[in-house]
């Protein structure tokens, strides 16, 4: 009898063993299709882009390596700076707004007497469905260089200024971009702040009611900070998405798109250099820079809104 | 007292008609452009000249349609985009669903470095790797196919850390451990038992997925040269490099590539918006 049970449980722990690696060998099968497609045509390309960059390459002939010179002529090229100085302005216009609008939007649409919620819920998030190149399509009607576009008959007719040629001009194409960006981006920044927003236990509003907390100070201490999570991933993502606009200027301006210095991005300069004028160098190198790029300024955004509620804390004590 | 509080309701209900004001502004500023891109498919190019701008729809709706289809593809680019989401959401599910099932409920040794790594190629700029990218495609003879566009959707690192979370929370241990016992193999459990309970959260990583992928432009616009296998993006993206800008035929192409996927959105606009809320808090 004794012996028996013991026969048992030395074949369980056997067919546990060969379980367990049975688990094993199935958990790598099953994560392997990704990390070969990512070998294959995430990390392998990356890592090519850097090796790249030190080499003098027009896609045919053979390459020769080039040292720094591709970095060199990249930020030597004032138009590479224009292009930052764009992507940077595009950036701050078409997103920060948006923040601040989608902020208060989610607020209120988190209003306990609201009827109509999922009207304006549906609406507000309508833009976001738009692909790209649809609304810069749009955009680019609505803001066309002629004196009768809807935007420059609303400027000369409401607000008695000149007509502005927004396809061609410096500010012009800027507003007019940004515009775009903020008008498919504010619905969904809006829809996860609401998330957010919802998220907050209700008790805590009460708590603080009952201690007589009124509804700016519930907004200011309460809101705010617990909104901490959904603000840093909103300014995350659209600092990442606002240094890799491309498709909005690219079809806003479509014929000029590649000769015109008033909206071209750093993507755009990267794509121009590699693929109209075949030197793959410097834009391997220009994509470098732009990762350098994203990088500063998605970690300065991260302080900036990690300090957020900070200085609350302090005031509190 | 009763003064007061009927001046408080009232403060109360000036708020609430600003509140109802704002958004009300708000929801019309964000169905105007569609509105005004219906009225310019339906007039002719001319009306854009008319001051005042003309905002009543006109009856050219089908006439500058066809001007579309002269001009490209339209009905080519909405399947070839049509065919490029399905197989990429296809595939994308199933690798996702595939490696999240390994994460959540196998052991092996370097899962967690793995998974954190997965996580950290999302942070990755896709221009990063743009032009390696196009000559591996270009190489591999795929330049102006729509495999050479897809393979690159493929990677999905969102999909399996969303798939991770769901399956480890929805998918009990007890319920694995009885089908081994019972002789299920790791493939069957993952075919039978897994797949079954996370279709919810197949159709928030599918409407993510699919949406992504239909309104991407950079990769399509550099993979895609020959008009043959345009996708409707690249393809709408040609109306305005014309040389005779025509303005009711531009609006015309985007209206009618836009109104499908707007009605799918309107029919299941709740799904809609929970998948892709969920699919960036997470």
């Amino acid at each position: 009898m004794n012996a028996s049970s013991k026969k048992v449980s030395i074949f369980k722990k056997r067919k546990f063993r060969s379980e367990e690696k049975k688990d094993m060998i199935s958990g790598y099968l099953y994560i392997a299709p990704f990390f070969i497609i990512f070998a294959l045509i995430g990390l392998y390309p990356a890592l090519f882009s850097i090796y790249l960059a030190f080499q003098k390459w027009n896609g045919l002939s053979p390459m020769t390596f080039n040292g720094l010179a591709n970095f060199e002529l990249v930020l030597t090229d004032p138009l590479f700076w224009k292009s930052v100085y764009n992507t940077i302005i595009m950036g701050i216009m078409g997103t920060a707004p948006q923040l601040v609008v989608g902020l208060i939007l989610a607020y209120l649409l988190n209003m306990a007497f609201l009827k109509f919620k999922s009207y304006f819920r549906v609406t507000i998030f309508m833009p976001y469905l738009t692909s790209m190149v649809a609304v810069a399509l749009i955009f680019s009607v609505l803001f066309s260089n002629h004196e009768s576009s809807l935007a420059n008959y609303v400027l000369t007719h409401f607000f008695g200024l000149d007509p502005i040629a927004w396809a061609a001009s410096e500010w012009g194409t800027k507003i007019a971009i940004s515009l775009m960006v903020f008008w498919r981006w504010v619905g969904y920044n809006t829809i996860i702040y609401l998330a957010g927003i919802q998220s907050i236990p209700n008790d805590l509003y009460e708590a603080a009611t009952v201690d007589g907390a009124n509804k700016a100070q519930q907004l200011w201490y309460i809101t705010i900070p617990m909104m901490k999570p959904f603000i840093i991933l909103t300014v995350f993502t659209s600092t990442v998405g606002a240094m890799q606009l491309f498709s909005e200027p690219t079809v806003f301006l479509g014929a000029d798109a590649f000769t015109r210095d008033e909206a071209m991005t750093i993507v755009m300069y990267l794509y121009r250099d590699a693929f109209r004028l075949q030197s793959f160098g410097t834009a391997s190198a220009t994509a470098i820079i732009l990762l350098v790029i994203i990088t500063i300024f998605a970690l300065i955004n991260l302080r900036l809104t990690q300090g957020l509620g900070r200085k609350k804390r302090r005031v509190k004590k | 007292m009763s003064d007061t509080i009927r001046k408080n309701r009232k403060k109360i209900s000036i708020g609430r008609i600003f509140v109802y004001v704002f958004l009300f502004i708000t929801s019309i500023l964000s169905l105007f452009p569609f509105y005004w891109m219906f009225v310019m498919a339906t007039r002719p190019s001319a009306a854009y000249n008319s001051i005042p701008p003309t905002l009543t729809p006109g009856n050219m709706l089908i006439e500058n349609f066809k001007k579309v289809l002269n001009e490209i593809d339209f009905f080519g680019g909405m399947w070839n985009s049509f065919v490029l989401c399905a197989v990429v959401t296809i595939v994308v599910l199933f690798i996702s669903s595939l490696a999240g099932f390994a994460f959540a409920k196998f052991k092996f040794p370097g899962k967690n470095f793995l998974f954190v790594a997965i996580l950290v190629t999302m942070i990755i700029p896709p221009q990063l790797g743009l032009i390696p990218q196009y000559f591996l495609i270009a190489n591999a003879n795929l330049l102006d196919t729509l495999p050479g566009v897809m393979i690159l959707f493929f990677l999905n690192p969102l999909g399996i850390f969303l798939m991770r979370q769901y399956i480890s929370g929805a998918v009990p241990d007890e319920l694995i451990e009885a089908a081994k016992l019972d002789g299920c193999s790791n493939l069957r459990i993952y075919w039978r038992i897994v797949l079954p309970i996370i279709l919810p959260a197949f159709a928030t990583l599918g409407i993510i997925v699919f949406t992504a992928v239909w309104g991407e432009f950079l990769w399509q616009f550099t993979i895609l040269r020959d008009p043959e296998t345009y996708t409707i993006q690249v393809a709408l993206a040609q109306l305005s490099n014309t040389n005779n800008i025509d303005f009711g035929m531009i609006l015309s192409g985007v209206f009618w590539a836009t109104v499908p996927l707007l009605i799918v959105f309107l029919l299941f606009n709740r799904l809609f918006i929970s998948s892709i809320t969920e699919g960036s808090v997470k």
